[in-house]
């Protein structure tokens, strides 16, 4: 642990923990963070269109057009770079079309085929041509965001002059025209991503979204692939879009987020990469991974952690409503003071019933929840001898339970001309749903003379 | 380009290509076969993540082994690359997200650790990746003689579990349900296919590298699929074109012309032997007798002449060109 303190000291980087940082980390950041940002917007809807291998694809392709664009320009003309491997990446995804509609070869393994053989071309033309091309197969993977303060050109803006790096104008605008493309066809995006049927049905033209998407992909692979490598261009195209996905139904908010969680992950993994003295662009796609992991188990709504919460809550409250509602029957049946009747042990389950075996259905765990959960909220009370009690606020929840219950069995028995012995099963899964509008309208199909006795011949208890 | 180096590659008599040669035709059998279950499962990119997670699995193997032990990091690649599989399986069922971005979100983001480890091994080991570079891109070239029983081990292993299982895998690769409906363990024999896809990757991650191997699983397959419709005829003929494609590559990587201006001496293995393999496909894609394109368009051609010539048959008869009262 020593040698680790020691090890932060001597960083540089401390002292650049106290702001301002260097000139050099802070436009590695921004290239970073804009570069993101560029990735994640079109990513959001890979993931919508079921298409994010579509962008892996691309992200490989491009690098046969890379070299192909460098040994006929035989300059680092970025825009003919640009160009040429924009151009590739569209033709892998071309190719990989053409083959799924032979037929005779699935989606999947057309994409396998063709972004396999467009990568294999590009690694032979790099080392055929090494020495005349300015790329190493690796970087071309992992990315160089280490050089990005190293590489700089001059710009006079405002009557200063600065040095930017040369890759981020090109970031920027790779940004900028994605969100003006997003804006601007935000409509046309929309329909074609959710129902393309109707999309088509209304004269929107979705293979031209599709083919201007999937340009926007690959343009925006090829800008970025400087700074991420063609790899982890691919976890931000994915990652932040799959990560709001988990968080949101919504397109619009979809976007926000991406942008958002590219943002952190970004600055996150700069950081971390930073502390570890290791690759950039690698830290920032695993910590793009991490966030999608968390989101996966905590998001609110869809995350596995909250899906089990709401499920063992529910569980909680069938199994503690079915323990008011046998206590009650109990009470019902056995004193003139229902408020004084108890049933169970504090320690074990409780015993079946007489008349419902299966008092309550769940674990030994949701059962102890249960019971804590009814004692926590005042609904029961421990007896000197470790017995269950109702108080008077339970009494009258486990009534209305009944009520419910009772009602329901008279309905099925009444309107669906159930026998009475087909009523209880189902009235026994029902009653916990039954909100006071359902029972006003169980009691509007109900006349009020009927509302005495349940099929059983079981007193239905009225509202008060 | 000298021919010397071609026949003393073709007649074997040097040891070394011997390996090399051997190695890479195992290798390419074998993938060809797995790879087949692969794309018949529709999971042929699912080969592609566990390629990419066993980067982080061999930097793994590395820093705890503290050496460069092939067995040892193979392991590792194996345990990270079948989580990785595992995982894909885990998101596409648990969440919302979709496979695609399930897979996808798997190679970036693995990769990205696996790209990470690497350099802190590199700054561990100053300066040196321990070779950890060489399974990103592959060197099939620098096989030696136990990476090649390394390969025969797992090519042997593959055979024999398809051979054996070969009723059950048809029934899973075409009616699921029906292997279902049969009480046979489905979900088993499709986690044993994926455990399949993910030792055939690992085994030739040393020769073909992390970002291709991919090819080699999807590409001799999807060219099969043009010469048969059988399923065992599919793993034969898929295992053959692996296999060629693996042999032809290495010899080709050997002998083809390289520019004078070039550094390397010649092209490099794993690339050649995808392309080779890319051109096998191109050439079933066109020229195989029933499904390719070219027996497709003459089919199509036969089939609209003989068409109008019934059509103007039917109109020399009868004189009325909608075809009624023909019959």
């Amino acid at each position: 642990m020593g040698t680790f303190a020691q090890h932060i000291a001597t960083q540089p980087l401390v002292l650049a923990w106290v702001w301002p940082l260097g000139a050099g980390e802070v436009w590695t950041l921004a290239c970073l963070i804009v570069c993101a940002i560029a990735c994640a917007l079109p990513g959001v809807f890979l993931v919508l269109r079921r298409m994010s291998m579509l962008g892996d694809a691309i992200s490989h392709a491009v690098l046969p057009g890379l070299v192909i664009a460098f040994l006929i320009s035989s300059s680092r003309s970025p825009l003919v770079m640009l160009v040429g491997a924009a151009l590739a990446g569209m033709a892998s995804a071309g190719v990989s079309a053409a083959l799924t509609k032979a037929r005779r070869v699935r989606e999947d393994a057309a994409l396998g085929v063709s972004f396999s053989l467009f990568f294999a071309t590009g690694v032979v033309l790099i080392s055929l041509y090494a020495s005349s091309v300015d790329l190493d197969p690796g970087c071309v993977l992992y990315g160089l965001a280490e050089l990005i303060p190293l590489d700089t050109e001059p710009y006079t803006i405002l009557g200063h002059v600065i040095e930017v790096p040369r890759s981020f104008p090109w970031l920027l605008g790779a940004a900028l025209v994605n969100v003006g493309m997003i804006t601007l066809f935000y409509k046309e995006l929309r329909i074609t991503t959710f129902d393309a049927g109707l999309a088509s049905a209304l004269g929107f033209t979705p293979w031209a979204i599709q083919a201007g998407l999937l340009a926007a992909t690959a343009a925006t692979s090829v800008v970025s692939f400087e700074v991420l490598g063609s790899i982890l261009v691919i976890a931000m195209l994915v990652a932040p879009g799959a990560t709001a996905h988990m968080l949101t139904d919504r397109l619009g908010r979809m976007l926000w987020y991406a942008a958002l969680f590219a943002t952190t992950a970004a600055t996150l993994g700069y950081i971390v990469a930073l502390f570890l003295e290791t690759n950039i662009a690698g830290m920032v796609a695993a910590t793009a991974g991490v966030q999608f992991g968390l989101a996966v188990i905590f998001a609110p709504r869809y995350g596995i952690a909250s899906k089990f919460v709401r499920r063992v809550s529910l569980s909680v409250r069938i199994a503690r409503e079915d323990i008011l509602s046998a206590l009650y029957r109990t009470s019902e049946r056995a004193t003139p003071d229902p408020t004084r009747l108890t049933l169970a042990s504090e320690s074990g389950l409780l015993p079946p019933i007489n008349d419902s075996p299966d008092v309550v259905n769940g674990s030994r765990l949701v059962c102890a929840l249960a019971r804590r959960s009814l004692r926590s909220r005042g609904l029961a009370s421990i007896t000197a001898q470790g017995e269950l009690s109702l108080t008077t606020k339970g009494h009258a929840m486990a009534r209305d339970l009944v009520r419910s219950h009772r009602l329901w069995e008279l309905y099925l028995s009444r309107s669906l001309g159930l026998p009475a012995d087909h009523v209880h099963a189902p009235s026994h899964r029902v009653e916990h749903f039954i909100t006071p509008a359902i029972e006003a309208l169980l009691l509007s199909e109900l006349p009020a003379n009927l509302r005495v006795r349940d099929p059983h011949g079981a007193p239905i208890p009225s509202k008060d | 380009m000298d021919l010397d180096v071609l026949i003393r590659l073709i007649s074997f008599s040097d040891a070394n290509t011997r390996v090399v040669v051997i190695g890479a035709g195992l290798l390419g059998l074998c993938s060809g076969v797995v790879g087949t279950l692969g794309v018949l499962r529709r999971r042929a990119l699912v080969g592609d993540a566990v390629a990419h997670a066993a980067l982080p699995g061999v930097c793994i193997a590395f820093l705890i082994l503290g050496e460069r032990n092939l067995p040892g990091l193979l392991l590792g690649a194996f345990i990270v690359g079948t989580l990785a599989a595992w995982l894909i399986a885990l998101i596409r069922r648990h969440t919302r997200i979709k496979e695609d971005a399930a897979i996808a979100l798997v190679i970036g983001c693995f990769f990205g650790v696996g790209i990470v480890l690497s350099q802190i091994i590199q700054g561990l080991t100053s300066g040196s990746r321990a070779g950890l570079d060489d399974f990103i891109f592959g060197k099939a070239a620098t096989m030696v003689r136990s990476d090649a029983l390394t390969i025969a081990g797992v090519t042997v292993t593959c055979l024999i579990i398809v051979a054996i299982l070969h009723k059950e895998l048809r029934t899973l690769c075409f009616d699921r349900d029906f292997g279902q409906s049969l009480g046979w363990r489905m979900g088993i024999l499709d986690a044993l296919v994926m455990t399949l896809v993910a030792l055939t990757t690992v085994a030739g991650l040393p020769a073909v590298g992390v970002v291709m191997i991919v090819g080699l699983l999807v590409i001799p397959p999807a060219a099969a699929r043009f010469w048969t419709d059988r399923f065992s005829t599919t793993l034969i003929i898929a295992g053959i074109i692996g296999m060629l494609a693996a042999v032809v590559g290495t010899i080709a990587s050997g002998v083809l012309p390289v520019p004078k201006t070039s550094l390397s001496k010649g092209w490099p293995t794993g690339p050649t032997i995808i392309l080779v393999a890319g051109v096998i496909f191109f050439l079933s894609l066109c020229f195989a007798p029933r499904a390719g394109v070219i027996a497709a368009f003459i089919r199509q051609r036969r089939n609209r002449s003989a068409l109008s010539e019934s059509q103007s048959a039917r109109v020399c008869s009868t004189g009325n060109t909608s075809g009624k009262g023909v019959a």
